[in-house]
């Protein structure tokens, strides 16, 4: 694709068939949402299922013997096989993989699950490396950097050249034959940035290192597929993608599942408990311990639906077109620094910025009372804010239900915003 | 809510042409107040006169608008103030950024021109910003820690 959006191209995203399907954004105008990185707006189809489990289905999953629940039980265990082929996890007879998909929370309780359990399993110690990079969010962070303090070894960043790319001799460099776990982000939050999982999980997997992959911010925007990614597990969050919050999604090789021990204890992830011991449930229920959010997974397979009677490359293509012409209206402007890479096609959804003079909440705050929501601060990722030279950025980002009309409001609100400062207004 | 409200002109004097932000001579009281998370910083220092008043208050460091702002007002403030005065002050500032205290007369009167702040009541993020200046000072003022202060 051109760096620079073509007539026609602009054309598309001046058009917006999807406002309509989110009530929020539907029912207020003038209200310009670029904070999608943070949560995604949910589509009616999502508010909808919610809704219909609680009239039609409701009950407690999995413990029932009578027919709502049992009702309940498969909407779980639909939205698990749906989720399954929505991320490629199929097996060798190309069925998806639905109990290798455990629910929780959100995109950080999975990869606190694994920062849990797998030290166990790959009998983690002093002198190993857990590698992650310097682009994580503190979800993909403060984990390891507990287990490392807890078992004596070593935090080893991933940190990317000028350009924003962690390359392959860095790879090859930091991933050495003392690694165990490899544990990155697929896209950056701050710079929108796509890191190449493919090759940091061939990497690790040639040390003998598991790979983790955090999809927190590459799920919603772009086809991902583990078996293409090669990554032994993948963590993201639904209400990144439109779903409800509260669902969050680990997915796992089963056979890694099989071996690590439960996260939670309690009801629902036993077979048998007797006063002394427990016997676990097989995965994905060993995981899941306590009454599962049954009505967010329903309303999370319906958001999968949403986006596939879209086309996730449809959505790929849009996002790719409204990231570039948002870096491309900040570049026009002399008194805007991006944080991130300057080629407009790099960023995912996410575009970080600095307006010269200005603290990122005082840009934040007057571009809010022109309706325009923005996120400012360190986006939970201080530690690459610090690497980059940066206490706190602006930052943008757009989903497909953006417009460019909402670009261009951003573009005229941080000319206001530097106008109150340089006294031109 | 209307952009001119709280970044109005005066609002962006005290921001553009700071009247007290300085190193203070002869200081007898300073207290460091941080907002970690936004990267605000701000040294404040004062001068006690003989007769127990405040003679003159400065501030150094950095932040966001609304905490220099809100700095630069409160040391304009607080000359002539005694201790006990200037710690009335700092509460009275809180509850009207805390949307406890709504009576604009006595605001005004009180608060001078930091009564303008009283907008930040309606964003709930921006309250620590503007609170950093006074808590520091009543820190300050209440005990004479070395610790700094941080409104987070």
């Amino acid at each position: 694709m051109a760096a620079t959006p073509t007539p026609s191209q602009l054309g598309q995203i001046e058009q917006n068939p999807y406002k309509a399907d989110f009530p929020l954004l539907a029912n207020n105008p003038e209200l310009v949402f670029l904070d999608s990185a943070a949560t995604a707006q949910r589509p009616a189809a999502v508010l909808d299922a919610q809704r219909s489990f609680y009239e039609t289905m409701n009950a407690n999953p999995l413990r029932g013997l009578y027919r709502l629940s049992v009702e309940a039980t498969q909407a779980i265990d639909a939205a698990r096989a749906h989720i399954a082929s929505f991320i490629g996890a199929t097996d060798d007879a190309d069925k998806p993989q639905k109990n290798a998909i455990v629910f929780t929370r959100n995109a950080s309780e999975a990869l606190n699950l694994l920062a849990r359990t797998l030290p166990q399993v790959v009998e983690l110690g002093p002198g190993d490396d857990v590698v992650i990079s310097i682009m994580e969010h503190h979800s993909n962070l403060i984990p390891w950097q507990q287990v490392c303090a807890a078992t004596g070894a070593n935090l080893v960043y991933l940190r990317p050249d000028e350009d924003f790319c962690i390359t392959n001799a860095e790879i090859e460099a930091k991933i050495g034959p003392h690694a165990k776990i490899v544990s990155v982000t697929h896209v950056s939050n701050v710079l929108g940035v796509a890191n190449d999982v493919a090759a940091i999980a061939a990497r690790a997997h040639e040390v003998g290192a598991l790979c983790i992959a955090d999809g927190a911010q590459s799920v919603p925007h772009v086809s991902v597929n583990v078996r293409e990614l090669g990554c032994d597990f993948l963590a993201f969050s639904a209400h990144k993608m439109g779903g409800p919050l509260g669902i969050g999604v680990l997915w796992g090789k089963p056979e890694l599942l099989d071996a690590m021990p439960p996260f939670l204890t309690g009801g629902e992830m036993i077979d048998s408990v007797t006063e002394t011991d427990a016997v676990w449930s097989p995965v994905p229920q060993k995981f899941e311990a306590g009454t599962q959010d049954a009505a967010g997974s329903y309303a999370t397979d319906a958001c999968l639906s949403y986006l596939q009677q879209l086309g996730m490359d449809k959505i790929e293509e849009r996002e790719r077109l409204l990231a570039a012409y948002l870096c491309e209206r900040l570049q026009e402007k002399d008194y805007i620094t991006i944080v991130g890479p300057s080629q407009p096609e790099r960023h995912i959804g996410a575009v970080s910025f600095d307006v010269a003079g200005v603290h990122p909440h005082d840009v934040a705050s007057i571009l809010d009372m022109q309706g325009i929501c923005i996120r400012a601060g360190h986006h939970c990722a201080q530690p690459l804010l610090s690497y980059l030279g940066w206490h706190s950025t602006c930052r943008a980002s757009v989903a497909f239900y953006n417009d460019k009309s909402d670009i261009d409001r951003l573009a005229d609100g941080l000319d206001q915003v530097w106008g109150i400062f340089n006294g031109s207004r | 809510m209307e952009v001119a409200s709280l970044y109005n002109a005066q609002f962006m004097d005290h921001v553009s042409h700071p009247d007290y932000k300085y190193e203070l001579e002869g200081a007898t009281h300073e207290h460091d107040g941080v907002n970690p998370s936004c990267g605000d910083e701000l040294h404040l220092a004062i001068r006690l006169g003989t007769d127990g008043r405040i003679e003159e208050a400065a501030y150094t460091g950095h932040g966001c608008a609304v905490s220099m702002a809100s700095a630069d007002m409160m040391s304009d403030l607080m000359v002539g103030k005694t201790p006990e005065e200037a710690l009335a002050l700092c509460d009275l500032f809180k509850g009207m950024i805390t949307g406890d205290e709504k009576d604009e007369d006595k605001l005004e009167e009180e608060l001078d021109e930091a009564a303008m702040l009283k907008d930040v009541s309606h964003m709930p993020a921006r309250v620590k910003c503007a609170q950093l200046a006074w808590r520091t000072l009543a820190e300050m003022l209440k005990n004479n820690t070395a610790e700094a202060t941080t409104t987070e």
